[in-house]
């Protein structure tokens, strides 16, 4: 007989996950992935477990903060909650994800942090987190552990997630005064689409509008999404307005696009290309913002 | 913490482990299982089955529910996470003042058709106008863009939830029509059910103690399986009753459109053909079928070497699907007149090409549902259908019993658009019930409708046109090929309806256009939206605009000069004697055409990498059978106790004919629609309307209406010896009958009934008059042609290959439109659905088998559309009316083709056009690597 555990306090939470032991249970927090593979699993007869552990409740796991220091999302903020959050433009480019990922009704009950350890190469919160160096918090009995966001996402469905751990928070250290932000997505309707490409960008420029800091990151072009950093590394201090010309295919060379039904890999990579350039001539073309 | 650890509680424990929540303001509490779907539990276990389930998944938004005050898929949603919340669904929006106001919105917009989506579309908005009652544009799209529909377009919806803070307070509006009611925008009849949530689809019902079906489908486009002890793997399994297999069905194990093509199995005999071809069918008690997994199934299977495609069905040495095709040939159309050769050479101007279109699936939000029953010796099925006759037929055939003991009773249907003109599942319920005796049901998953159901042809045409130095068209000739799948369906529809309307709506001299429905292991190939008529309307619409270029004409001008009018002879050698109303089309678009035009000039002289064009499609479409009887019979009659009754057999699949018959009985008989109480498509109370396909119902079964009301008419003006302009009235049980003051009075109490009460009774039939095609495809193949012409502007980004269509401007020559809202929200779901065939939807086996994979438009995909009607009255038709269903969709996706052409010099030959493939396209051009 199924098992639906629903916890209350994170340490409960974590007793669960460590006793689970062969069969782990499933973790689910907003249900937007977890009940999709069941639907497939069921057409087609295929088993699957329905033992469950519900993050839901555990108030450790939820909310938003912010202050000078940084700031910590909560695994299961829903979408809508970082949309809603007041954030600084930096975040521009999350929030712009946020309103993205399938319709209202998804963004309403879906996590960010489910989307993190979905990772899906696709998945619309992992560039914008990239390019805010975030960092993820990994709890379990045996103590907790902060991993930068790209050791967490290893690859298609892949994660750094140990059996017994739990993704706690979602941690953006302070970003540079004045970063700002955009996010582009790629699909082929406007809304409820999967990303053919995607692509995240921050930038910082100082008094002279040269750039002083610079953050990209492409998603749905390799089996985890990826950042720029050659690419990055070049464009500091290069006045902002010129980055997007700086922009070279070869920048973009360890993508590892695949063909499939939404696209063909050669188009991918031209269209993160693409993309790239329009996220740092829109970037380029935006006032300084003071930070919030 | 709470613990759900069912196997561990107790019988008593349950209630204080019952999850209590609740549901529209009432407080409700739960045994089920937490990890259960909220809408499972709303519908299974509440019985509130206004939130509708089309995929499971997020990808439809049909079950959408407020919890706390906000939207959300309650498919998505384990019931263990709403303990203590409230939840609002479609059955408790009336109670709100917003809500009440926009379910009002909803119908006097002819904001639902077939009604599927409309629970969930509710709530979207509900969501949207609690925060904001007046909201713009993009904020209402933004809102919505989470539920699919499939029927509308969005347009009408949008417009609804705007317009929704009009109706506050308002109470229910009824719309009372003094005078004739054709012509009038009247709320759809059937349209109070559907915004309420109380419609019933095919899984909104069934008996109590009915058992769970479930089929077992082939995962491969082609093998051979073994099945092991089906008793003992039943006896093994508490709570499964039976598995049905091939040697279980009473009568004939097969089915078909066609008398002499019945060669699909209801359960396969030894060697699939398709993936998602059903092998056998289990039934039992509903947690025991859910439970059954693969890895237990008594079935072995040997994957077979498979046909994907035409080309491989046709190449040297491929195998035979069917024994008796050899050469997997299912038909032949050919359509011949004139001299092609001659024509060509006597041409100024010759464009030839070649074009290929892909499966394309109905995508109706309403997975196919339903229930048999078996009543001694008759069987009722209640079940989404677009056809009960013909399912009646079936059912009967398939269980060796005469017709009169088979009935259907059509549930409402949630979208069809030719994917429920086959059978599904009924002849499988049918086995079941009647072999067990119980009452069985059955409801389709997204996953088990998508692979299972049948496809749009896909197709490989060649074609080639030619127009003599002043633009006038000389020949034409294509050769079709369709992947008509693994049995035959409508594959010889497809076959027979192509070749005749493969030119287009013009005046061609030289025509050889000659077809092929091709078996192949694809999924079958059916009815879909114009029978292949948009497939080949794709080809020859592109070859004209490069015969316009060539003569120096403007593509408009260029269809104008060739426009078929009345008078004018087809390529079948049918001459059009009227309500030929295409040029008439094209003239209405000229302002349109020439401002959009000088719109896109503007826009493209400013340097950028994002194009703008402008494009133009045409189409015609002939209304009903081709070339073959096509019959409706209807009746309308009085009875003793003073009620008006229509019975009505024609299925409205969201298409409205229930409303627009409806208004020609009104007018035919002279009293109002409200008098009129309606019996829908029962094939034990109606007459056979015929299907509800080919764009036939308004005209075919209008005119049976309208005869059956004119008969009834001249029996009251009988009896009462008045003349034909006499006055009726109804009131209690007395008809008066006043003429130039004189009121004459029938006492229907008086009179003798008939054991149902009636008393008075019209009865009227229509069958086109049509001459079948000879083996040159000569005759008379349709009574009446639709006809119409779209632009479409759209602006194309160079660098991503992607399309942001901006507007469509449709007109259409409908002869009359009986009701023109209704006119319109088939037009602006016929448009979306050739979006969708031009821009985004190909499936594929194996891979786009949901509605995330397979994308169809969402509320943001579809542009403004202008809508000129034109009414170019056909003299056979019910005031002059023709159909519309099909003819919406034909002339977009040609449309959008010439304006993507036009905004970038590539020409897209191939559907849909994917932003990578245009990409390629534009990529070529630019000559870049």
């Amino acid at each position: 007989m199924a098992r639906y555990l629903r916890p209350t306090t994170l340490e409960e939470a974590l007793a669960l996950r460590a006793q689970a032991g062969e069969t782990p249970l499933a973790l689910l927090a907003g249900g937007t992935d977890v009940y999709p593979v069941r639907t497939h699993k069921s057409a087609w007869f295929q088993p699957f477990s329905r033992d469950v552990l519900d993050l839901g409740a555990v108030p450790e796991l939820s909310g938003i903060q912010h202050d000078a220091t940084g700031t910590r999302i909560g695994a299961t903020a829903t979408w809508s909650a970082v949309a809603d959050a007041a954030l600084p433009p930096a975040f521009d480019a999350l929030k712009q994800a946020s309103r993205q990922v399938g319709g209202v009704q998804i963004q309403n009950r879906g996590t960010i942090g489910g989307n993190l350890c979905n990772a899906s190469p696709a998945a619309d919160g992992v560039p914008p987190l990239l390019a805010l160096d975030a960092q993820v918090e990994l709890a379990s009995l045996r103590g907790r552990r902060q991993l930068p966001l790209a050791d967490f996402v290893l690859g298609n469905r892949r994660t750094a997630l140990a059996p017994d751990e739990i993704l706690v928070a979602i941690h953006v250290p302070a970003q540079p005064e004045g970063a700002r932000s955009t996010f582009l997505k790629l699909g082929a309707r406007a809304y409820l689409v999967i990303s053919i490409a995607s692509v995240a960008a921050v930038i910082a420029t100082d008094a002279a509008g040269l750039v002083s800091g610079v953050r990209l990151a492409v998603g749905a072009c390799s089996a985890a999404p990826q950042r720029l950093a050659t690419l990055e590394a070049r464009l500091i201090g290069l006045p902002a307005g010129d980055l997007a010309a700086r922009v070279e295919p070869e920048d973009l060379a360890a993508l590892a696009p695949i063909d499939d039904v939404r696209a063909s890999a050669a188009y991918r990579r031209d269209a993160a290309l693409v993309l790239v350039r329009r996220a740092l001539t829109q970037l380029a073309g935006k006032p300084m913002e003071a930070a919030a | 913490m709470t613990i759900h650890d069912r196997s561990a509680l107790a019988a008593t424990a349950h209630a204080a482990d019952a999850i209590a929540f609740r549901l529209n303001g009432a407080d409700v509490a739960l045994g089920d299982a937490p990890d259960s779907r909220l809408s499972e539990v709303l519908r299974a276990s509440l019985g509130a089955t206004g939130t509708k389930v089309g995929c499971d998944a997020g990808d439809c938004g049909a079950c959408t529910v407020l919890i706390d005050d906000a939207q959300a898929c309650a498919c998505l949603v384990p019931v263990g996470q709403i303990a203590g919340c409230d939840v609002l669904t479609v059955e408790g929006l009336a109670e709100t003042a917003i809500g009440a106001a926009l379910q009002q919105a909803f119908q006097l917009h002819g904001a639902a058709q077939c009604g599927i989506c409309t629970p969930g579309m509710l709530m979207a908005a509900y969501d949207l106008l609690r925060r904001n009652p007046q909201p713009g544009e993009r904020e209402t799209l933004d809102a919505l863009g989470g539920v699919l529909c499939r029927c509308t377009g969005y347009l009408k919806i949008v417009e609804a939830v705007r317009d929704a803070h009009r109706f506050i307070g308002s109470g229910t509006i009824v719309t009372e029509v003094e005078g004739p009611s054709i012509g009038t925008r009247i709320a759809r009849l059937d349209g109070a059910p559907k915004v309420a949530g109380s419609e019933r689809y095919g899984a909104d019902s069934a008996p109590d103690d009915a058992l769970w079906l479930r089929a077992i489908r082939c995962p491969h486009p082609r093998a051979r399986f073994t099945l092991g002890d089906p008793e003992a793997f039943v006896a093994a399994r508490p709570g499964l009753v039976r598995v049905f297999t091939a040697q279980d069905v009473p009568g004939e194990n097969s089915f078909g459109i066609y008398p002499h093509l019945k060669d699909q199995p209801v359960f396969s005999a030894g060697e699939t053909r398709y993936r998602g071809e059903c092998v056998l069918a289990v039934v039992g008690e509903k947690e025991a079928v859910e439970a059954l997994s693969i890895d237990d199934m008594p079935i072995a299977w040997e994957p077979l070497p498979a046909m994907v495609g035409s080309a491989a069905a046709l190449a040297e040495g491929a195998f035979t699907l069917h024994d008796f095709v050899p050469d997997n040939v299912l038909t032949r159309g050919r359509v011949e007149r004139g001299d092609v050769e001659a024509g060509f050479a006597q041409a100024a101007h010759v464009a030839q090409g070649a074009f290929e279109t892909g499966f394309v699936e109905h995508a109706y939000i309403e997975p196919e549902a339903g229930y048999a029953k078996r009543i001694g010796d008759t069987i009722e099925i209640f079940a989404c259908t677009q056809a009960p006759y013909m399912d009646r037929d079936e059912v009967a055939r398939v269980l060796g019993l005469p017709l009169e003991s088979v009935r259907i009773l059509p549930s409402a249907c949630g979208g069809g658009f030719g994917g429920k003109l086959d059978v599904s599942l009924q002849p499988m319920l049918a086995v079941a019930a009647w072999v067990l005796d119980r009452p069985v049901r059955c409801v389709f998953s997204r996953i088990e409708s998508m692979i299972s159901s049948t496809k749009r042809h896909p197709s490989s045409i060649q074609a080639k046109a030619a127009c003599d130095a002043e633009g006038r068209l000389v020949a034409y000739a294509m050769d079709g090929d369709f992947d008509t799948g693994a049995y035959a369906s409508w594959g010889p529809t497809v076959a027979g309806r192509v070749p005749v309307h493969a030119t287009g709506p013009y005046k061609v001299p030289h025509v050889r256009n000659l077809s092929r429905a091709i078996y192949t292991n694809g999924p079958p190939s059916g009815a879909f939206r114009g029978f292949g008529v948009p497939q080949a309307a794709l080809a020859q619409e592109s070859l004209f605009d490069d015969l316009a270029t060539a003569a120096g004409l403007d593509r408009l001008e260029f269809r104008l000069i060739n426009a078929i009018r009345a008078g004018d002879t087809t390529p079948s050698g049918q001459r059009l004697e009227a309500s030929a109303g295409l040029a008439e089309c094209l003239e209405a678009l000229k302002p349109h055409w020439q401002r959009l035009l000088a719109e896109a000039a503007a826009f493209n002289a400013s340097e950028g990498r994002t194009r703008r064009g402008v494009g133009i499609g045409c189409m015609w479409y002939g209304i009903g059978n081709t070339g073959m009887s096509n019959p409706s019979t209807m009746r309308v009659t009085l009875s003793q106790d003073g009620r008006l009754t229509f019975w009505n057999g024609a299925v409205d699949i969201g298409q409205g004919s229930t409303t627009v018959l409806t208004q020609i009985a009104a007018d035919a008989l002279g009293l109002p629609v409200e008098r009129f109480d309606l019996v829908l498509g029962d094939t034990a109370l109606t007459f056979d309307a015929g299907k509800t396909s080919a764009s036939r119902q308004t005209f075919v079964s209008g005119r049976a209406a309208e005869a059956a009301a004119a008969a009834l008419r001249a029996e009251i003006l009988r009896l009462t010896n008045a003349g034909p302009m006499a006055r009726l009235a109804l009131e209690g049980t007395s008809v008066t009958v006043a003429e130039n003051g004189v009121v004459a009075r029938i006492d229907l109490a008086a009179l003798p009934a008939k054991p149902d009460g009636t008393v008075l009774e019209g009865i009227g039939s229509f069958d086109p008059p049509t001459v079948p095609l000879d083996s040159m495809g000569q005759g008379v193949p349709y009574a009446t042609y639709g006809f119409a012409a779209q632009i479409a502007s759209l602006d194309v980004d160079l660098d991503l290959g992607t399309i942001r269509l901006n507007r469509i401007v449709a007109a259409h020559d409908v002869g009359r439109a009986i009701n023109p809202m209704l006119v319109e929200g088939q037009i602006h779901g016929g448009i979306a659905q050739g979006i969708g065939l031009a821009l985004m939807e190909e499936y594929l086996p194996g891979r786009t088998e949901n509605l995330h994979d397979y994308l169809i438009p969402t509320a943001g995909d579809v542009p403004p559309i202008d809508i000129i009607l034109v009414e170019d009255p056909e003299p056979l038709g019910p005031s002059g009316a023709k159909g519309i269903g099909e003819p919406a969709l034909v002339p977009t996706a040609p449309a959008i083709l010439g304006a993507i052409r036009h905004a970038t010099g590539v020409t897209p030959r191939q559907v849909p056009v994917l932003p990578h493939r245009l990409w390629e396209l534009l990529r070529a051009k630019e000559g870049r690597s």
